[in-house]
């Protein structure tokens, strides 16, 4: 049933019609993002960059003419991803890292902090019961000592030990200065983060891990806190702490606040639906987590160097006490809302 | 209490793509990075980090005997592996492309499911899961298994832990992992494509069959589009057979010249498909009513 025909040159269909008046368009748009999808935004000059959203414009209108208009799947396919890899370029790129970074500093971090505050009074409140229950446990049986605490950590610090030999290992000048310490503390702040990481993300299982951590950190503080103190040490141990663990084990109760923020959130939700109050709660708490590995740091390094170089008790007592003020100041002291920057990135 | 006799609604076909509308108020259809694409990254990921690992500790090693003292290489030691552990993923994916090298390699992207920014805590967030999801296990089963201690039901438990988080993205629709539940991100494609040539316009260009309504009225959109895919990119098999299918529906007689009179019926039902679609008669498929003439 079918015959030659004489040619007849007009187009068939949109599509080609289509085609030939805006294809020169699509190809500028698809030149410039292929350069800035190799290198960044800045490869453009002024011309290019003032083309780029009226080029992203018409091919979004040439994509909707499209779908309505032609059957042409592979030109609407292209669309597609063309209007897809420009979108990100226009409105996905995020904030140039120094600006995050202040923004981190100034605001993100204290806030982050303050909206945990529920959960870091019970964190508070669960190493302060660990603590209090590893003490009186080890005072009325020193054995129970063993099972709290594994040899590995314990380091000769047991019951048994004589009050010269804990008494070394409070004021000790330590092996070698300088170097060894840098090491130490290098090698506090990494596996105290990793921990403090790791308690975060278990958070995620209904926070029961993290408050279990939390308890089993209070209940090693109080163990040793007995052993120390039953040797009439107790007033030096608590300084040795003090030094670094105001920074220490208030960065290791905020990175547990902050995995019960997003327990608590997949399994109360409130009145947002659980896959939104999960993403608030999770998005917070990770800034909160970064902050935390940000005073692990700290603590790091007042440990492995601060505790080995100052040896006097009213020192250690007044640095720590110091730090803590700190702390407390930086994340709770009242600020007026959105001071300074205009331009914040605003809250999700 | 109607749960088990109800009626069951035909399902839609899953598809990885998802509505997308922008500002503009276009709908993008973004199309989700499928499961396979994202373990392949990971897999690369993974590759590369032990490669720089490996090159981190025979450096630190030549620097070992090259004199320098060894609590400075022990420090450079101890950060090089916290930064890639914990910043390897998190740093590439803060960067404007959104991806590590791995998920670049495939053209994957991570995206903030709301159409906004991604912001560094929604990264950090989706990234710091990965300690639950794979390197606790790992190290886990790693520690246990250089003390020789790793029985039987250690590593059971440790292999359905990680399985249940490592084939989490199979469970639901999404694809989301344990770490984009929480930070509300997904990874979409962004494949580069180039447009493909117009098939209607070669059949313009020389003297071409012509079709009676009859034989143009056996077929719907959703044909045309299968008969293009075919044009596009099929196999001389797959030419010869939808040919043959072709001309016996039509009752036309064969002339062996198999791809021409693909193209030539391809934009004569493509015209005439058109034509309908203007005044609202758009025919999905064969089985739908054909357009009243």
């Amino acid at each position: 049933m079918s015959e030659a025909r004489p040619i007849d040159s007009a187009p068939l269909v949109n599509a080609s019609r289509f085609r030939a008046a805006h294809q020169d368009e699509w190809e500028a748009l698809d030149e410039l993002l292929r350069r800035m999808e190799k290198r960044s935004v800045r490869v453009l000059n002024d011309e290019a960059l003032l083309a780029l959203p009226l080029l992203y414009r018409s091919a979004l209108s040439s994509l909707s003419v499209a779908r309505e208009t032609s059957l042409d799947k592979g030109l609407v396919a292209y669309l597609e991803q063309l209007c897809t890899r420009a979108y990100f370029q226009l409105y996905g790129v995020p904030t140039s890292a120094w600006r995050q970074l202040l923004h981190f500093f100034r605001t993100g971090w204290p806030t982050a902090v303050r909206g945990l505050w529920r959960e870091t009074l019970f964190c508070l409140f669960l190493t302060v019961v660990g603590a209090v229950a590893g003490y009186w446990l080890v005072i009325a049986d020193p054995s129970a000592y063993y099972s709290i605490i594994p040899d590995a950590m314990a380091q000769g610090r047991d019951p048994s030990a004589s009050v010269e030999t804990l008494r070394k290992t409070i004021h000790d000048t330590g092996p070698s200065r300088d170097n060894a310490l840098a090491t130490f503390a290098v090698y506090l702040f990494t596996h105290n983060s990793q921990v403090a990481i790791f308690a975060f993300a278990l958070g995620f299982a209904f926070a029961v891990p993290s408050v279990l951590l939390l308890l089993y950190n209070g209940l090693t503080l109080g163990a040793m806190l007995a052993v120390f103190a039953q040797k009439g040490l107790g007033p030096d141990f608590a300084a040795w702490i003090a030094i670094h663990g105001s920074t220490e084990l208030f960065a290791i109760i905020l990175a547990g606040a902050a995995g019960i923020h997003i327990g608590m959130a997949v399994a109360f939700p409130g009145r947002e639906a659980r896959m939104e109050a999960a993403v608030v709660a999770g998005r917070r708490a990770a800034i909160a987590m970064a902050g935390v590995v940000c005073m692990l740091l700290v603590a790091g390094m007042l440990e492995g160097i601060g505790r080995q170089t100052v040896q006097g008790n009213a020192a250690r007592v007044g640095i720590g006490s110091t730090m803590l003020l700190f702390w407390l100041a930086y994340y709770y002291f009242p600020r007026r809302k959105g001071a300074g920057d205009a331009l914040a990135i605003p809250r999700p | 209490m109607r749960w088990p006799f109800r009626a069951r609604k035909p399902r839609e076909a899953r598809t990885l793509r998802r509505t997308f509308v922008t500002p503009e108020g276009v709908d993008l259809r973004l199309e989700l990075g499928s499961a396979g694409a994202r373990a392949a990254a990971f897999i690369i990921d993974m590759a590369i980090m032990l490669a720089v690992l490996v090159a981190l500790t025979i450096g630190a090693t030549f620097l070992l005997f090259g004199g320098v003292q060894s609590a400075f290489i022990e420090i450079l030691w101890l950060i090089g592996f916290f930064v890639l552990r914990n910043g390897w993923f998190t740093l590439f994916e803060m960067g404007g492309r959104g991806a590590t090298p791995g998920k670049r390699a495939l053209g994957l992207r991570v995206v903030a499911r709301d159409g906004a920014r991604l912001t560094a805590g929604a990264v950090i967030a989706r990234n710091a899961m990965r300690e639950i999801e794979v390197f606790l296990p790992l190290s886990f089963l790693a520690q246990q298994s250089s003390q020789g201690a790793a029985d039987g039901f250690l590593i059971l438990f440790g292999l359905c832990w990680s399985g249940i988080f490592l084939f989490f993205p199979l469970f639901n629709r999404d694809r989301l992992r344990v770490g984009d539940m929480i930070a509300g991100t997904w990874v979409v494609n962004t494949v580069r494509g180039k447009l493909g040539d117009d098939l209607a316009k070669a059949s313009v260009e020389r003297s071409r069959h012509v079709f009676t309504e009859a034989a143009l009225d056996l077929y719907g959109v959703y044909e045309l589009q299968m008969l293009e895919d075919v044009l596009r990119k099929g196999s001389d098999d797959a030419v010869f057979t939808v040919a043959a299918a072709i001309r016996r529906k039509a009752g036309i007689p064969d002339e062996s010249d198999d791809y021409l009179f693909l193209q030539d019926y391809y934009a004569a039902l493509c015209a005439r498909l058109e034509r309908g679609m203007l005044v609202g008669r758009r025919r999905e498929n064969k089985h739908a009513v054909a357009a009243r003439r």
